[in-house]
């Protein structure tokens, strides 16, 4: 059936608008998307022949049974794509409709079946959690005794990879996509951070959008170009069996089976059984790189396949004389955090990937093909995508030993069972804070976020954990005692926090080019006084959080800016691609150490100005200095805030340096790198830090959001901002890295007797989410506006710019809202003896599916659980979305499905500021002010 | 009727005797690559003798490139091995150092500003470093460098490797010698360097760098090669010669360096002049010093010396001394890939066991399952049942080996619980470990063992540069 492909062997075409490297399932499926939804001039090249890869040795299972909703909505429309591609192009696939029974060993493996069982039953796939004995009837070959239950999927099915892709092919080659094969990809071409072509071993194409979906090759393909393109993934061996088939045949409809305890799945196979696995100690494979045009069959290694043809004759006893065909070695990809990488590249415009299957291609293609598509032609995918996004990965989780060591956990974990709070133990303490050994000397146990190590909580002396293993629970977990005296801390106290991972920028320039630009770029208004703080929404278009975050007003023309951990490459491609070109513009990231670079003209230019220091910064053709005395101690600062550029010239520089005024000079507060946050938390957190400083603290010196530089123990230029990210009173200190420890050690030992202690991110995060505070990437995406999650008072309509996403929001004002951010109280939960919830549970609202929440915790202030979630209005008959109004929702009686289990919720649309006895916060009184409206 | 047996350490307990000093250092990988020659080294020690007198060391140096590895047998004490231990790669490290570095080290020296390191160590816990004399020690190791600098005639010279290592292992004899002769005003320190000098120590130390294989050794213990052939099977290659009388050229030597008439009492009974065993030692001064200075030094120092019978007794028929020299023999080797391991281990290990049994137990060890032949079902007619049985069956074979994680200890396993049938036998390993001490010492000696493994595709790659 290759011919229905057509492959050209004539000469490459000089120009197209888009080219596609890669013939397996993902550069076939991203064809055929991109040419239904219209666009005409598309190339596709593949190295060797159409489906030749990872493609053509898939074991060709399609499941919809996934732990993530995204991959779960992905794997459905592959589903449905598949099943109607064979009537479309006439290409047989071998689509079967099976269904498939995961099966469950143990009563934690059911509560992991039953929270999917839950969430696929939600979205109108069919699923039912089964006894042992229906698994017995629907497949008679399986030995059920060791079983506590299954979950049987009916309408999953299995189908021929390769022909699969081929018949996507043929439908993108009759859109008019042109497909070359023997094809190789050497490098693309880049201009200005923007793809122009690529070059092949047959010629140069030229190109506006590049698509990477090379699997395997896709990570040294990303590297090749002159500006790399980082996208870490990594290949392991993976093994199944083929065997010949029974003297009578099993039918054809026989369900896949897996056994994810077994660590196997097996499924019928030419009247046979095809069996496969993903074993505890994976072969990692190429890890130097090595290529090869097609991946050839690798060795078989039955010793190594011992473990997992054990577990399968523990299943299916009857095996045992059934004959072997073959075992088969074909390297699968593995990401570090087993989640597929898509998107576009931060730093080059137009550069497309997607790759990093995680041995679920097949399901994930269709789904993955049309997402990347809309992404391409719409600007964005239909649905959000950012755990799948390329962007949530930086630079450096690119390190060859890196990937070779984490894909060696991620591959068994595709079986492990998935409890909630999962920390990777591979590839840690690559980014730490400088406090990192001190805090880990006193109990600290670690979590890691975009490589960057953060306490979780601090574990007492006295006080023993389980062992890793032992921890992994669905019920209340072992740290619960901990987080409370933490959180109680925080309440009654003063708790100190490690913040150094959040992201941190400034932006800064000569005349009011930052604050337009921001103004633009943010929906809050950013003219503010000097020192003042803001929360805002960083939007696009549609009104959806690209980011959210608070900045800081430094000078009239410099700006601080926080953002989540995990927004250090997103928010700089965003800001990168929004922030007008212009050399009097600095954008500097402070998160990382080395962004201050000290440049050859720093020293000569410190040498003429006898004793006066000038850092720069320089960044592509941008320079921006500051001036500082050299000559006194601890380098005082000479410029403030409040001159402007020609002021600052003059006042730093000797007559006989004239040309220098000619550049954009400027003055910025922030020679400092600011790489060390602590967040002091609590109703002393005031005592603490004017014990430290010898200032007035009181909110009438130092109200509410509010941002000063003062010294804090001997350390001079600390940036202290009254705000925490929980909710509670407190203060955020920004700390020049060489200061932190002591800065830290002045805290602590003075908060003694204010009852200080270390607090972690389990407390802060109980903390904020009792106080409804959403937090992007978890609550907030780009497909949420701040109209849909309480967040009215952060934008400003009328603040007489017309920022990104205003029209959007202007709209939705007017239309209503479709979902609306929840906060639900769990009513009848037991914290000792039922589940927990995590993130993901189905909302029900009088007795039908709502939404799902986002996130979750327990609030020892309220002594419930609490679930953020969005709620939607899905019409009785057609069940489109409706409108949501504040009265929808409260007229609404809702549950929270918990693994199948219903528990009354009750639903909030502001915080329970009457638990709280704090309200001199801002924010409160905003939203009380709103709320009374 | 209680039996014996019931004595008897249950297989955790030897495990946990077997476990206690073992040691794994496996070379770091940089970006998915390792580009040493050396994988990395089990090791391991069983003491016979309380305290152990055997020592190890491993380290890498870092001014040139190349690991050192080495073990040390003591004999009267555990003074002189310890001593060996902690110095022997520093003189080595300093002879194989081009003259500038010297110079940049002996300026730092000079001005207080922080040394260059010379060596990573990779060591056990156990294997401790004695502060007190440290800066002894380093005022040694200076004096040595500083003649280094003072000799150097300007021309560069390549640094021959065995050169430094018959320089480095002199050097430091003669500094353990002068240490002891001219005494140190600190009691402790004086009564230690004392204790160094009158105990002795062999060593045998390998220095690898790329291909390149140097072993040097001084008495009894051996570098043991161990070579895969094509077939898969194993063979042992000797790469140092035992100095003692088992030894044709070393009794020649011994009669060549002393007039005729101590033909026969130069050695006796096997033994230098009929009491030592090893025919060549680090320390051991009674064999080295004349009669006066050993009169003198022993006069003039502690009390706890003059009470010792031991140091105070003249071997008999010591006419002509020096009778010991610390001189190491060196032989080269270029490692070629089916080299795939180097065992260096104490006279322990090679009096319980024949080198080929060593080769071959080691090389099934590190070659695990990879190197059965693997199973391919080819065109055959195999069933999954007949499949699992095979497979079950090899591993059960293999297990056995994969209990230990280290193969020095996996060694050390047969070298004590061999039965006549070359298997491990439980019964007789928990016999052996569970004898006293005093015991402990009629039925074998300290055994100390290091497995170097070397990376065949580092070593292959070599070759076909070169080609």
């Amino acid at each position: 059936s290759t011919s229905a492909a057509e492959a050209h062997s004539i000469a490459l075409p000089a120009q197209a608008q888009v080219v596609i490297c890669g013939g397996g399932i993902m550069g076939t499926s991203v064809a055929y998307h991109l040419s239904k939804m219209g666009w005409q001039d598309i190339v596709l090249l593949e190295q060797g022949r159409l489906a030749a890869g990872s493609t053509r040795f898939c074991a060709g299972i399609l499941s919809t049974a996934r732990h993530s909703s995204i991959e779960q909505k992905m794997a459905d429309y592959s589903n449905k794509l598949y099943h109607q591609l064979e009537q479309e192009t006439g290409i047989q696939t071998g689509y079967l409709r099976t269904g498939s029974i995961s099966l469950a060993q143990t009563q934690d493996r059911l509560i992991s079946l039953k929270r999917i069982n839950s969430r696929l039953n939600v979205v109108g796939i069919p699923s039912e959690i089964i006894s042992p004995k229906k698994v017995a009837e629907l497949h008679p070959l399986l030995n059920v005794h060791d079983l506590v239950g299954a979950m049987h999927v009916p309408e999953d099915a299995v189908v021929s990879s390769a022909d699969v892709a081929l018949a996507l092919a043929s439908a993108a080659s009759q859109n008019g996509v042109q497909i070359y094969d023997r094809t190789s990809v050497l490098h693309v071409l880049i201009k200005k951070g923007q793809v122009t072509g690529v070059e092949t071993d047959k010629g140069q194409i030229e190109c506006q959008y590049f698509v990477n979906c090379a699997g395997q090759w896709a990570y040294e393909l990303g590297l090749s170009n002159e500006e790399p393109v980082s996208i870490p993934l990594h290949a392991c061996e993976h093994f199944y069996l083929l065997t010949r088939p029974w003297d009578t045949p099993l039918q054809s409809n026989t369900p896949t089976i897996v056994d994810a305890d077994g660590r196997i799945y097996i499924r019928n196979w030419q009247g046979g059984i095809l069996s496969g696995g993903f074993e505890k100690n994976p072969k990692p494979i190429f890890t130097e790189g090595k290529n090869q045009l097609e991946i050839q069959n690798l060795r078989e290694d039955w010793d190594h396949f011992e473990p997992l043809l054990s577990s399968l004759l523990r299943r299916m006893p009857g095996l045992e004389t059934l004959e072997i065909l073959k075992l088969v070695n074909c390297p699968e990809t593995f990401t570090p955090d087993m989640k597929c990488i898509m998107g576009e590249s931060p730093v080059v415009q137009g550069y497309f990937v997607l790759a990093g299957m995680n041995s679920a291609g097949l399901s994930l293609g269709g789904g993955a093909g049309k997402f990347l598509a809309e992404w391409m032609v719409y600007g964005y995918p239909s649905e959000n995508v950012w755990e799948l996004d390329l962007q949530r990965f930086g630079a450096l989780q690119s390190s060859r030993t890196f990937l070779r060591h984490r894909v060696m956990e991620v591959m068994p974990l595709i079986y492990d069972l998935k409890v909630p709070r999962w920390d990777f133990q591979t590839g840690r303490q690559l980014r730490t804070s400088p406090l990192y050994d001190r805090l880990d000397a006193q109990g600290a146990r670690w979590m890691e976020k975009h490589g960057f190590e953060r306490p979780k909580y601090f574990v007492p002396p006295n006080k023993d954990l389980l062992a890793l293993e032992q921890s992994k629970t669905f019920y209340k977990p072992d740290w619960f005692d901990i987080v409370e005296s933490e959180v109680k801390c925080c309440k009654e106290a003063v708790c100190v926090i490690d913040m150094s991972s959040f992201t941190k920028f400034e932006i800064t320039s000569t005349g009011d080019q930052a604050l337009e630009s921001l103004q633009y770029l943010f929906s809050n208004d950013l003219d503010v006084p000097v020192g003042h703080i803001v929360h805002t929404g960083m939007l696009n278009e549609y009104g959806g959080y690209e980011n959210d975050c608070s900045i800081a007003r430094l000078t009239k023309r410099s700006f601080f800016m926080i953002s989540p951990t995990d927004q250090q490459v997103h928010c700089w491609a965003w800001l990168n691609k929004y922030l007008p070109k212009d050399s009097n513009l600095l954008l500097e990231d402070v998160t990382w150490k080395y962004t201050v670079q000290q440049s050859l003209e720093w020293r000569q230019f410190s040498r003429s100005c006898f004793g006066m220091g000038i850092t720069s910064t320089v960044s592509e053709e941008k320079e921006i200095y500051s001036a500082w005395d050299m000559a006194s101690p601890g380098g005082h600062l000479l410029v403030r805030s409040g001159l402007t550029a020609e002021e600052t010239i003059e006042y730093i520089l000797p007559a006989n340096l004239p040309h220098y005024t000619s550049r954009a000079l400027h003055a910025s507060q922030s020679a400092a790198t600011f790489s060390s946050a602590l967040n002091l938390i609590g109703p002393r957190a005031v005592d603490v830090l004017s014990e430290l400083s010898y200032a007035p603290m009181t909110p009438d010196h130092f109200p509410t959001l509010f941002c000063k530089e003062m010294s804090v123990g001997y350390a001079n230029g600390i940036r202290v901002m009254s705000m925490t990210h929980t909710g509670e009173p407190g203060f955020m200190l920004y700390i020049p890295i060489e200061y932190a420890l002591h800065v830290y050690n002045e805290v602590m030992s003075v908060g003694q007797k204010y009852g200080i202690r270390n607090a972690g991110y389990y407390a802060l995060r109980s903390l904020r989410i009792e106080k409804f505070f959403a937090f992007w990437g978890q609550d907030l995406n780009t497909l949420t506006t701040p109209l849909e999650c309480g967040g009215e008072s952060r934008v400003k309509l009328e603040k007489g710019i017309d920022f990104i996403g205003r029209d959007a929001l202007l709209q939705q004002k007017q239309n209503g809202v479709y979902k609306r951010l929840v906060m639900f109280i769990l009513d009848d939960h037991d914290t000792d003896l039922d589940l927990w919830p995590w993130w993901g549970e189905p909302i029900y609202r009088n007795g039908k599916y709502a939404g799902k929440t986002t996130s979750s915790a327990y609030s020892y202030t309220l002594e419930r659980h609490v679930c953020l979630g969005y709620v939607h209005n899905f019409s009785e008959d057609s069940g489109e979305e409706q409108v949501v109004t504040t009265d929808f929702v409260n007229r609404g009686e809702y549950e929270i499905d918990i693994a199948g289990h219903r528990f009354q919720a009750k639903a909030k649309l502001y915080p329970v500021t009457s638990f709280f006895s704090h309200k001199r916060r801002k924010d409160d009184v905003e939203l009380s002010d709103f709320h009374g409206k | 009727a209680s039996t014996p047996q019931k004595f008897y350490l249950t297989p955790p307990q030897v495990n946990s005797i077997l476990k206690a000093n073992e040691y794994s250092f496996k070379v770091p990988e940089f970006d998915g690559k390792n580009v040493s020659s050396i994988l990395g080294f089990d090791s391991n020690q069983l003491p016979a003798n309380a305290p152990i007198e055997d020592r190890r060391s491993a380290a890498t140096c870092l001014q040139t490139r190349g690991m050192l590895l080495g073990v040390f047998d003591g004999h009267a004490g555990c003074a002189c091995s310890q001593a060996v231990s902690e110095r022997l790669f520093y003189y080595i490290a300093v002879s194989l150092l081009p003259h500038e570095t010297l110079l940049e080290i002996e300026n730092a020296v000079e001005s207080g500003r922080a040394l260059l390191p010379i060596l990573q160590w990779h060591k056990h816990p156990n294997d401790y470093f004695s502060k007190e004399a440290s800066k002894l020690y380093f005022n040694s190791l200076r004096t040595y460098w500083q003649e280094l600098i003072d000799l150097n005639t300007g021309e560069s010279t390549d640094i021959d490797v065995k050169e430094a290592l018959i320089n480095a292992f002199k050097r430091l004899d003669n500094d353990i010698s002068l240490e002891a002769q001219v005494g140190d005003p600190n009691s402790f320190l004086n009564y230690l360097v004392l204790r160094v000098a009158f105990s002795g120590a062999t060593a045998c130390v390998a220095h690898v760098d790329g291909v390149d294989l140097h072993v040097a050794n001084t008495g009894d213990s051996r570098a043991m090669l161990g070579v895969q052939e094509e077939d898969g099977s194993w063979s042992a290659v000797t790469l140092s010669n035992d100095h003692n009388a088992q030894n044709e050229r070393e009794l020649e030597r011994l009669k060549l360096e002393h007039p005729k008439n101590e033909a026969k009492s130069v050695v006796k009974q096997d033994r230098l002049l009929g009491l030592l065993m090893p025919f060549r030692a680090f320390g051991d001064v009674k064999f080295k010093w004349s009669i006066d200075l050993q009169k003198r030094v022993i006069e003039s120092g502690p009390d706890q010396l003059n009470d010792n019978e031991y140091t105070k007794f003249i071997p008999p028929n010591y006419h002509t001394p020096p009778y010991l020299t610390a001189e190491p023999e060196v032989t080269y080797h270029r490692l070629r890939p089916q080299d795939k391991f180097l065992v260096l281990a104490t006279d322990g290990l090679w009096e319980t066991m024949h080198r080929q049994d060593v080769v071959r137990i080691v090389g099934e060890y590190l070659t695990g399952m990879h190197h059965q032949q693997p199973i391919a079902v080819g065109g055959y007619k195999v069933t999954l049942g007949q499949m699992h049985g095979l497979l079950t069956e090899r591993r059960a074979k293999m297990s056995s080996v994969f209990e230990d994680q280290n193969a020095a200890t996996h060694l050390i396993h047969h070298a004590v619980g061999n039965n006549e049938f070359g298997a491990v036998d439980h019964e007789r390993l928990s016999k052996m470990l569970s004898l006293p001490e005093e015991l402990a010492r009629m039925y074998r000696g300290d055994i100390t063992i290091i497995v170097v493994q070397f990376n065949s595709h580092v070593v292959g790659a070599y070759q076909n540069q070169e080609q």
